[in-house]
């Protein structure tokens, strides 16, 4: 009996043993990932901060030997890229969404363009820019802004067509009934009373998109391909923000690391504005007002 | 026709068959019973009734029309860069066939395998499926148990106030461009690995005493794990960065899955006197583990195509070793590196056909991962779908 005890004592022991274990280990593990992410931004802010000054954003590189230059005809082209991304990206984007939302809502299309969609999200940047640069580069003969714009537009349609598609389904559905019954056509409903009380959520999914897309290097390399001097033509190799980190990261020149570094913190002060925006939106809770 | 559709609009205007799951928008709710998931999945009674007395207008077939127009493009994009790859590599499959994926000249001379050489036109692409699976596996080892605590931490254990910081810290890690991590990687990560955690490996695997109980199985040694020279660059250095960057995916699914378990299950195991891990072993990860392999596979996704990071840090030199320690490359960042100096239409064509084999195995692997974090959260309004 008293031994009987003693091993339920002990057993009962070891097992708060182990749960204090697993608990320990799993702090273990946050603190792991927290250390990278630290590491990261200490980095980027100790290296990154010396070399921001006004020269870095109103000045082209220089030649190699020569001390200062900026990268400003970076961040204007990364701008373009942007800019041409964002009117390919966001209107097939939010009308995908819309389709999968309003008109196709449980059927098997709908849920094969979802599927389709989130497959899409996961297919490597490069892959995207192997296609765009044999679709417009080849045949075109040379490299241009373009291309990088379509290239990173097609990437941002499936992020945006999925967030516009949940933000659609959080609105109720007694709006949409309200307009309706008041005999307002079912497409201006959906612009314009749908798409409107969703519209805080719908903007933070294509700034999270954009955000995605403005780090991405892989499909620019062979697509904008990158440029020295000042370029606002389409139609030209433009720069790129990521793409010139690239170049100077990988670049003997300590100068250019030193570029690198606050093009890199520059990059990553837009991405955390961004996600925190997002952030601040969603937490207020985007439909406040509508239900 | 509305003496049918008027009793049915009834129903659906009671309280109870019109659910506000959809409208609260509470992912930690699970919205299993059939109620949810009709709601969420198909066009009310109300509104279709609605529909039904004006759709007969050419503004909203049109409408409807673009819209649909616009969710096809997404099959258009994927069929796009199906065809634009199979055409761009056929010179490439007519002369090597399914070669190129296994084979590999010898060179006369050294007898060394020769897997790549644009000079005189060799294109294997052996080296690079090597690399892309040993630094991607390599990063898994090291992100799943990371990722899985973290996971648990946080909707486990965690005070509420840590858990909205905490889950923006691990969002935000997924957020930081690949160029960016590559850039950390070759300027902190690389130098630490070279002189103080390398050595510590190599050190531990070519032990004499290790070497001699354990040699025989071919990992510890000279030409074991952590054999040859110690260059910082390399497939370690790959595969630590690759972990990093797939480290927030694969938590945020799995804690998604996780959250997706119903609290009645935890409170059975804790009603029956188990401990708090027990309860997460037992009623927690039990339930989710074809969800939490599915993350897991997803994760593996993006490790296979990352480029930048891993272009960096990989060592890029077309070699298969079997020490973790030696330069490698990936079929991603042998695209990245050679695409622009590809001169004849061979050489471009081989890496398009890399392009294209990775295309397939992201798209395959990616289905699969979907369908298994599907097969979990089917009843929750729908964030991982």
């Amino acid at each position: 009996m008293r031994q009987r005890m003693n091993q339920n004592r002990a057993r009962s022991a070891m097992r708060t043993g182990v749960d204090h274990m697993a608990t320990g280990l799993a702090i273990l593990a946050t603190i792991l990932v927290i250390a990278p992410l630290i590491a990261i931004f200490v980095y980027l802010i100790y290296k990154g901060a010396s070399s921001l000054n006004l020269a870095f954003f109103t000045q082209i590189p220089k030649p190699v030997g020569e001390a200062g230059g900026g990268m400003a005809n970076a961040i204007v082209g990364s701008g373009v890229l942007l800019a041409v991304a964002s009117l390919i990206g966001v209107p097939i984007g939010i009308g995908g969404g819309i389709y999968l939302a309003e008109f196709g809502r449980g059927t098997k299309l709908a849920n094969a363009v979802r599927f389709t969609a989130d497959v899409l999200n996961g297919v490597p940047s490069i892959v995207m820019g192997i296609a765009v640069y044999s679709l417009i580069v080849i045949p075109q003969g040379h490299f241009s802004a373009f291309s990088g714009g379509v290239g990173l537009g097609i990437m941002m349609i499936p992020t945006v067509t999925r967030t516009t598609e949940e933000m659609l389904l959080m609105v109720p559905n007694a709006v949409r009934e309200a307009a309706l019954g008041l005999g307002v056509p079912n497409w201006r409903s959906v612009l314009s009373i749908t798409l409107k009380t969703a519209s805080p959520g719908v903007i933070t999914g294509c700034m999270l998109a954009f955000a995605r897309v403005a780090g991405e290097t892989a499909p620019l390399i062979f697509t904008a391909f990158g440029n020295q001097f000042w370029s606002a033509s389409l139609n030209q190799p433009i720069a790129a923000l990521p793409l010139q980190i690239y170049i100077y990261a990988i670049s003997p020149y300590d100068e250019w690391h030193r570029l690198a570094w606050a093009g890199a913190l520059v990059l990553i002060i837009l991405i955390v504005l961004a996600v925190s925006l997002v952030r601040y939106v969603a937490s207020r809770g985007i439909l406040k007002g509508a239900s | 026709m509305s003496e049918i559709r008027i009793p049915k609009l009834e129903v659906a205007a009671t309280p109870q068959s019109e659910p506000s799951g959809v409208g609260s928008g509470n992912p930690a709710s699970v919205g299993t019973g059939p109620e949810a998931v009709r709601a969420s999945t198909s066009i009310s009674e109300v509104r279709r009734f609605l529909l039904a007395r004006g759709n007969s207008a050419f503004a909203d077939r049109l409408f409807g029309g673009t819209m649909m127009a616009c969710a096809m493009s997404i099959f258009g994009i994927v069929l796009l860069i199906a065809t634009e790859l199979v055409m761009r590599s056929q010179l490439s499959w007519h002369k090597f066939g399914f070669a190129f994926f296994y084979k590999f000249n010898v060179d006369p001379d050294t007898h060394l395998p020769v897997f790549w050489d644009p000079v005189s036109g060799t294109f294997y692409a052996l080296p690079f499926l090597y690399g892309t699976l040993v630094s991607s596996l390599l990063a898994l080892l090291i992100a799943v148990p990371l990722a899985i605590g973290v996971a648990i931490f946080l909707t486990e254990m965690c005070p509420k106030f840590l858990r909205g910081p905490l889950g923006f810290v691990t969002e935000l890690l997924a957020a930081i461009p690949s160029v960016v991590y590559g850039l950390w990687a070759v300027f902190v990560l690389v130098p630490l690995l070279r002189e103080h955690v390398n050595p510590v490996f190599i050190a531990i695997f070519n032990n004499s005493v290790v070497v001699k109980l354990f040699g025989w199985t071919g990992i510890v040694g000279d030409k074991g794990f952590f054999g040859g020279s110690n260059y910082g660059l390399g497939m370690m250095a790959a595969g630590v960065i690759l972990a990093v960057m797939i480290l927030p995916i694969i938590s945020s699914l799995t804690r998604e899955v996780m959250n997706a378990v119903p609290n009645s299950q935890r409170e059975a195991v804790l009603a029956l006197g188990a401990t708090r891990w027990e309860m997460i072993r037992t009623g927690v990860l039990r339930n989710a583990r074809i969800g939490i392999v599915g993350s897991v596979i997803l994760g593996l996704g993006r490790a296979l195509g990352e480029t930048m990071a891993v272009a960096m840090v990989i060592g890029n030199r077309p070699e298969i070793s079997k020490s973790l320690l030696s330069l490698g490359y990936s079929m991603a960042s042998v695209i990245a590196n050679e695409f622009s100096e590809a001169s004849d239409n061979l050489y471009l064509s081989a890496l398009i056909e890399i392009g294209l084999a990775l295309f397939i195995v992201t798209i395959i692997v990616n289905a699969l991962a979907r369908v298994l974090v599907w097969a979990v959260t089917r009843g929750t309004p729908a964030r991982v779908q």
